[in-house]
């Protein structure tokens, strides 16, 4: 069926005679058992089963070999449960049984986590290799992308957007492309998911299990201290919105969990991203302590003087900044409300020499507009 | 494979399903935890730098950094460590808000107390806890800033921004921090390491400045008699107040943004700015020291550590 002809090694025929004379082996369609009056090895797959000798090990059939050394890579040279999970998840294992997992993964079988497209492909001994690339990158030479060996490399390839500014929040759907870890092992391949996606795995993981610990934001309120006790204050609506603001799939890959508390769901849509998000990030509770700060104020009835063209205008700008649109509106599309010249246009006509939309003062008792206050600039050293 | 003299005997090991032979040995973690930044890229290199250098000494089996402000969180850095052994140090100046805390509760380090340190400020070691993240033990140290080995970052400092492995006779030696605007220990670290390295009796003059308190760095060249002045914030990454305040309040530039010379000419003195401490590669020794001191079975990855960042400048420093 493969074309992977699987052989075993001395060193994996030592590990399987190790592992069996110490009790059974049940692994994956693999049932082995050595019978220590006989000095036979009785070993059985889905389609054979086989009785041999010490010797004739090293004989069986190609597909037993397979399942032998899928038992062997899965658990000799994977050191976790959680890198075990995962790379039998990227292989697609739970859908296809040994033979034809190899054989798709002659080819190579490819998965996407995040923004990360990983495929997986078999050598002779069994030993999985994975590629790692940008799902972007998918149809790109691989000669025509930066190489990287280190799987730590991963950290600083995903500090910066592709316009050279810095992601704090590293499952934002921004990484830039460019690049291929085109070898790594099975433990490397998992260091570099975890630099690109921190704790991802592991979450995900809980998660498969059942054993997944949500923390709802009403946990998070009441965990704060400092300048951050102020989230305790966030109206419940403005959760919703601070939600459907950040949490996004297109501002955040991973799949929100978290809601108002366990019987509270908030009504922003979570995402369908791969791998879970436990609990209110440190971006949404900086945010929310922002928020909390400015649904303090009271609203006010203000008088503006727009045609129906430049009220619709304002709504443009506010969705092409909300959506990230702007560098997607070309020079001279003056048709287009968010255009530059569009809005220079009307800040001329609208604003008068303080700023004020329409002339109008923001606080109107006040005379003076002051305008925007900003007493904090606290949000790089939090230390109070 | 290290085996840790402090391995906790009442703890049962994993179950390991018959079928998943893993080889049950004691494997130690380190989890360096930093403060990280939302809006500053270089707030964690110093932590990543560090981690890298511990983990090429091979003294762990794996090296973890977890971060208040980026990923992974405080919250969620324990479950990414497999050890049997797991030191936390915290990347961190003074003990006090973060360490004493925000850390212990983000980490969520049952029964946790500031007095488990028994610290007078400046002395914590270490407090032994089960985290329940985990349900697992975990070492929880105190902060490389109150280390005293942390004294010889400084002055290596001083070598690395003179490029002078021996510099010391004729020079001043300042020692910055913040001031007491938070209500920490911060001032306690500062003169603790000035007091240290002026007992070397390496420098004229050693003393320490503060931004917000008298005596304050904006007039440094006041407090030196020496011509030449190495200034040194004890400060874990370089930011605003490393790269933009101090430089403009000494006087080495109107601008940050332009830059400034090193030495740069103030009053007519030298001054010697080193940036942040924090990105000494040094650093990471003391990270190692914490984790010693908590147990941790490095073998001579200190030593190892010390040899490898000396500035490539130098012939034979201390």
């Amino acid at each position: 069926m493969s074309v992977v002809e699987p052989t075993l090694s001395e060193t994996q025929l030592a590990a399987f005679r190790e592992t069996l004379a110490d009790g059974e082996i049940e692994y994956d369609g693999l049932a082995a058992e050595y019978d220590a009056d006989e000095e036979t090895y009785h070993i059985e797959t889905p389609d054979q089963q086989t009785t041999v000798s010490a010797d004739g090990l090293g004989t069986v059939t190609a597909e037993q070999a397979a399942y032998i050394t899928n038992w062997y890579f899965y658990t000799q040279q994977l050191s976790t449960e959680v890198k075990q999970a995962f790379c039998q998840w990227l292989e697609l294992a739970d859908e296809h049984p040994v033979p034809d997992r190899y054989a798709a993964l002659e080819s190579g079988v490819d998965r996407e986590w995040g923004q990360l497209k990983i495929t997986t492909t078999l050598s002779e001994d069994g030993t999985r290799h994975y590629e790692v690339r940008h799902v972007d990158d998918s149809d790109a030479e691989a000669a025509a992308l930066t190489t990287h060996t280190d799987p730590f490399d991963a950290r600083d390839i995903g500090t910066l957007d592709a316009d050279g500014r810095y992601r704090p929040l590293r499952t934002a759907p921004s990484l830039d492309t460019g690049w291929i870890f085109p070898d790594l092992a099975a433990d490397e391949v998992y260091e570099a998911v975890e630099a690109f996606y921190p704790a991802t795995v592991v979450n995900w993981y809980r998660e498969r299990r059942g054993e997944l610990d949500i923390d709802h934001w009403r946990d998070e309120q009441d965990r704060q201290s400092g300048i951050y006790n102020l989230i305790t204050v966030l109206p419940d609506e403005a959760v919703d919105w601070a939600a459907a603001a950040c949490c996004d799939d297109s501002q955040c890959l991973k799949r929100r969990e978290w809601q108002l508390s366990e019987d509270e769901p908030l009504a922003a849509e979570g995402g369908d991203g791969v791998f879970p998000c436990r609990e209110p990030c440190s971006m949404v509770v900086a945010a929310g302590r922002q928020w909390a700060k400015l649904e303090r104020e009271d609203t006010q009835t203000y008088e503006f003087e727009l045609t129906p063209t430049e009220k619709e205008q304002l709504e443009e700008i506010i969705d092409a900044v909300a959506d990230d649109e702007l560098d997607d509106i070309r020079e001279a599309d003056v048709k287009n409300g968010a255009n530059r010249y569009r809005v220079r246009y009307l800040r001329e006509k609208r604003f008068d020499e303080h700023g004020n939309l329409s002339g109008t003062p923001t606080h109107p008792e006040d005379h003076e507009d002051e305008g925007h206050e900003d007493d904090d600039h606290d949000e790089d050293a939090d230390h109070d | 494979m290290i085996i840790s003299p402090r391995t906790p005997t009442s703890e049962p090991k994993p179950e390991v399903p018959k079928a998943v032979p893993f080889l049950v040995i004691d494997m130690q973690s380190l989890v360096i935890v930093a403060h990280g930044s939302h809006l500053n890229p270089d707030s964690a290199t110093p932590t990543h730098t560090h981690a890298d250098t511990i983990r090429a000494t091979g003294a762990f089996d794996e090296v973890r950094t977890g971060f208040w402000k980026e990923e992974p969180s405080l919250r969620e850095v324990l479950r990414t460590a497999r050890g049997d052994e797991i030191y936390v140090v915290p990347l961190f100046i003074s003990e006090g808000y973060f360490t004493e805390r925000v850390i212990p509760r983000e980490l969520r380090l049952e029964g946790w107390d500031p007095a488990l340190w028994e610290s007078d400020g400046i002395s914590a070691d270490t407090a032994t806890l089960v985290a329940s993240d985990i349900d697992k033990e975990v070492h929880y140290c105190g902060p490389v800033g109150t280390h005293e080995s942390m004294t010889d970052v400084l002055i290596r400092r001083g070598e690395s921004v003179t490029g002078d492995p021996s510099v010391g006779d004729g020079f001043g030696f300042a020692v910055v921090g913040h001031g007491t605007e938070r209500n920490e220990n911060s001032a306690k670290a500062i003169e603790y390491h000035t007091e240290r390295i002026r007992e070397t009796g390496r420098f004229d003059e050693v003393k320490a400045l503060y931004m917000d308190e008298e005596p304050e760095v904006d007039d440094v060249t006041e407090h030196f008699e020496s011509e030449d002045i190495i200034v040194v914030p004890l400060f874990i990454a370089d930011g605003f107040h490393t790269q933009e305040d101090i430089p403009e309040d000494m006087g080495l530039t109107d601008d940050y943004r332009n830059g400034y010379d090193v030495p740069a000419t103030v009053d007519g003195h030298r001054i010697w700015y080193g940036g942040a401490v924090g990105t000494e590669e040094l650093t990471a020794d003391v990270i190692l020291e914490r984790a010693a001191d908590a147990g941790a079975d490095i073998g001579n990855a200190i030593e190892r550590v010390r040899q490898q960042t000396k500035p490539t400048t130098g012939a034979a420093g201390d």
